[in-house]
């Protein structure tokens, strides 16, 4: 008889999730599904607004990547100012936000979020493995990632008064300029951020590799990867054109981001908030793709930094191309927060940031496409407005949930080769939560913000009566209920 | 003289309580009053307390030695209260207003304590009008202080702004055959168009031209540089 495993909420991921496994009669996994159950329907209540009010509105997403949102807006309704083309300063002030919003954003991820995962290992205690624990064993490390979060975070504020929720661009480009006295300090702090960068990315290959074959096939299961890319086809976050490779690393489209649409479709479930997009040449079921860190690396053919290129080619000549394992998010990830501080300290020597001359304008239009590589992969705001500048549409895809099938076959993968049959156990209930956090999802960006929760698992047969059920309280504790 | 919670406060003839005591650099607490304009004594919250009775400060006339208390427990418990009435019965998302942090009714909020609604929120169904070339009136956050209708029959003389219907129902309207803004004569240039104390009425060019932190009441309250627009200048003291 069918039966359906349930683990709910999910836990040190951004927000509040629940998985369902769904087994046949001979414990093979038929299907996963990660429900994303709360809505938060912005694209709903900002209908009506002021169109100049989207980049304050929406950053109001996520607490953890606003800058992307903030920025992915603006960009949008710099169209509809009829903006083309920012002036040098605006523009090099939104990508010094931007690449220090996408730098403490990964310094989050991985040393608050996945490092007590590498390090510990995937089966130690999981109350002792969490922030606290590393910062008691690894405190350079620790030290490390809160100095590069931090400093990211302090560039955030120079440019837009707030680390979180400031106030920066604006139709056309960016309310205030930088001062030389708020530079200052970020020149002297950025080439200890880029060594540190560079240190933890040779600390995450060193745990990959210490167990290659593990890391290779957990989880991994093939798919098409998308993101942006630059004219000469560099790793590019801000603007580009979307590339798409098929599973064998080859490039199957380069997209204008306006037409986006023509690329990319959407598929509705009924039982997720969150949507299932799917490339529009396929069907929902073989169409779906990865976008993120790994997938900037593998549709990138180099990057513009030195440092984080040679990185790169180290990964690409270890791995090989394109990558496909999960686990290979966390490397490719700190490769790109170097290159995010390589990039921080080409921009702070440009004296543009203190020039005034910071919008342009245009003729008036009624739509706008924003597209831009946030922390956790291609993140789209798309809005119309009416003759009256208020918003009439608003389509949003976020970065999470461009990787929604990709987190579902992860887990299935990971479920299929470690799911006891008769049993469930802490211990696969805590792989499944591994391949989960590889992605990064951010949920509240999908659907919605809450707390660390506690997380249940539960063996149900098709009919609805449960099983088994396991339930790991916030504090660790484990109760059995059967 | 008239003293203000004890202390000597000077008038001329004419002065209503609130004018004495900002022009002695006593700070009563006020959203309708403006020194450009008649007083309208409908927010309330300058009321203070005289012989024992509350009255409105903006239209109390000032007298040869009256007792006046302004800042008392009972008076700002009072003024607290009716700021949340206001925030409940708007709807009034700070953290995405242009006009946060120069925001007069959100510097009265932090000024007076407020931490939340007290009140359920009513939130209303409004409508916006962006049909005008230049400014976009927000309803959501209109406080009904008539200082927009005060300005436009007084200074701009066009009557544009007005409020209209009764009690619950009252709502800015605009003089125009179809109710629209951009059906009127209203400019850009027209005082009304620069003395909403909060974010109803708004340019359409120029908007969120500051950073956070150096916003008009980021770093100092309200109490001591008086209800200002960033973009009127120094109209109200202290």
């Amino acid at each position: 008889m069918a039966r359906r495993v349930a683990i709910d909420p999910v836990s040190r991921v951004e927000g509040h999730g629940k998985v369902t496994l769904m087994v046949d009669d001979d414990n093979h996994i038929t299907e996963a599904r990660l429900h994303i159950v709360e809505f938060r329907g912005f694209e709903k209540f900002i209908q009506g607004r002021p169109y100049w009010e989207l980049p304050l509105v929406v950053q109001r997403l996520c607490g953890i990547c606003p800058v992307s949102h903030h920025l992915a807006a603006a960009k949008a309704i710099d169209q509809i100012a009829g903006v083309d083309q920012l002036t040098e300063a605006a523009l090099a002030l939104r990508k010094l936000m931007h690449f220090a919003q996408v730098l403490q954003s990964h310094a989050l991820h991985f040393f608050h979020l996945a490092s007590p995962d590498l390090l510990f290992g995937f089966d130690s205690d999981t109350a002792k493995r969490n922030i606290v624990a590393v910062i008691n064993h690894h405190q350079a490390l620790a030290l490390h990632g809160v100095k590069i979060r931090k400093f990211g975070q302090q560039v955030i504020e120079a440019i837009s008064g707030k680390r979180i929720h400031g106030i920066a661009a604006v139709p056309g480009g960016m309310n205030q300029p930088l001062t030389a006295e708020k530079i200052r300090p970020f020149q002297q702090q950025v080439g200890d951020i880029i060594d540190w960068c560079d240190d933890t990315v040779q600390t995450v290959k060193n745990l990959y590799l210490r167990n290659r074959p593990f890391h290779d096939n957990f989880g991994t299961a093939p798919a098409a990867f998308m993101s942006l890319v630059g004219p000469q086809d560099q790793l590019e976050l801000y603007d580009g054109e979307l590339k798409v490779v098929d599973p064998e690393g080859k490039t199957t489209h380069r997209h204008p981001c306006p037409q986006y649409h023509t690329l990319l479709k959407e598929q509705v479930k009924s039982w997720s908030y969150m949507k299932f997009p799917f490339l529009s040449n396929l069907e929902p079921e073989t169409g779906w793709y990865r976008v993120g860190p790994l997938a900037r690396l593998n549709t990138c053919s180099h990057i513009d930094t030195p440092k984080a290129e040679q990185r790169r080619q180290e990964y690409i000549n270890t791995l090989g191309t394109p990558v496909q394992a999960p686990l290979a998010y966390h490397w490719s990830r700190m490769i790109e927060a170097l290159h995010c501080a390589e990039a921080i300290k080409k921009l702070l020597e440009n004296p543009a940031l203190l020039s005034d001359d910071l919008l342009n304008q245009g003729n008036k239009r009624r739509e706008g496409v924003g597209i831009i590589e946030a922390p956790r992969g291609t993140l789209i705001h798309h809005y119309r407005i009416n003759d009256d500048d208020q918003v009439t549409m608003a389509n949003l895809i976020v970065s999470t949930t461009n990787n929604n099938q990709a987190m579902n076959e992860s887990i299935r993968k990971v479920a299929n080769e470690h799911l006891d049959g008769k049993t469930l156990t802490p211990e696969l209930l805590n792989l499944v939560e591994v391949a989960i956090r590889a992605y990064d999802p951010c949920l509240s960006c999908a659907t919605h913000a809450a707390g660390r929760m506690p997380l249940e698992l539960e063996l149900r047969e098709s009919d609805g009566k449960r099983l088994q059920s396991l339930l790991r309280n916030s504090d660790g504790n484990l109760v059995h209920a059967d | 003289m008239f003293q203000l919670d004890g202390n000597p406060i000077a008038f001329s003839k004419g002065d209503s309580i609130l004018q004495a005591a900002h022009k002695a650099g006593y700070y009563i607490p006020h959203l309708c009053f403006h020194p450009d304009f008649k007083a309208h004594g409908s927010c309330r919250l300058c009321v203070v307390d005289v012989k024992g009775k509350t009255v409105s400060a903006c239209t109390q006339p000032a007298e040869d030695k009256l007792e006046v208390y302004s800042d008392t427990a009972e008076l700002r418990q009072s003024r607290l209260r009716l700021i949340q009435l206001l925030f409940a019965e708007g709807n009034h998302y700070c953290p995405s207003c242009e006009v946060s942090g120069n925001c007069q009714l959100q510097a009265l909020a932090y000024d007076l304590g407020m931490t939340h609604y007290h009140y359920d929120p009513f939130s209303p169904l409004r409508q916006q009008d962006g049909s005008h070339s230049q400014l976009f009136i927000d309803q959501d956050r209109c406080i009904q202080c008539d200082l927009c209708g005060r300005a436009s029959q007084e200074q701009d003389l066009k009557s544009v702004y007005l409020l209209a219907g009764r009690g619950q129902d009252t709502h800015l309207a605009f003089r125009s055959h179809n109710g629209q803004l951009g059906s009127t004569n209203a400019s850009m240039d027209d005082r009304a168009a620069h003395i909403c104390p909060v974010g109803c009425i708004l340019p359409k060019a120029g908007n969120y031209p500051d950073i956070a932190g150096e916003r008009l009441y980021d770093k100092i309250p309200i109490h001591t540089q008086g209800n200002h627009r960033r973009d009127e200048g120094g109209q109200d003291e202290p």
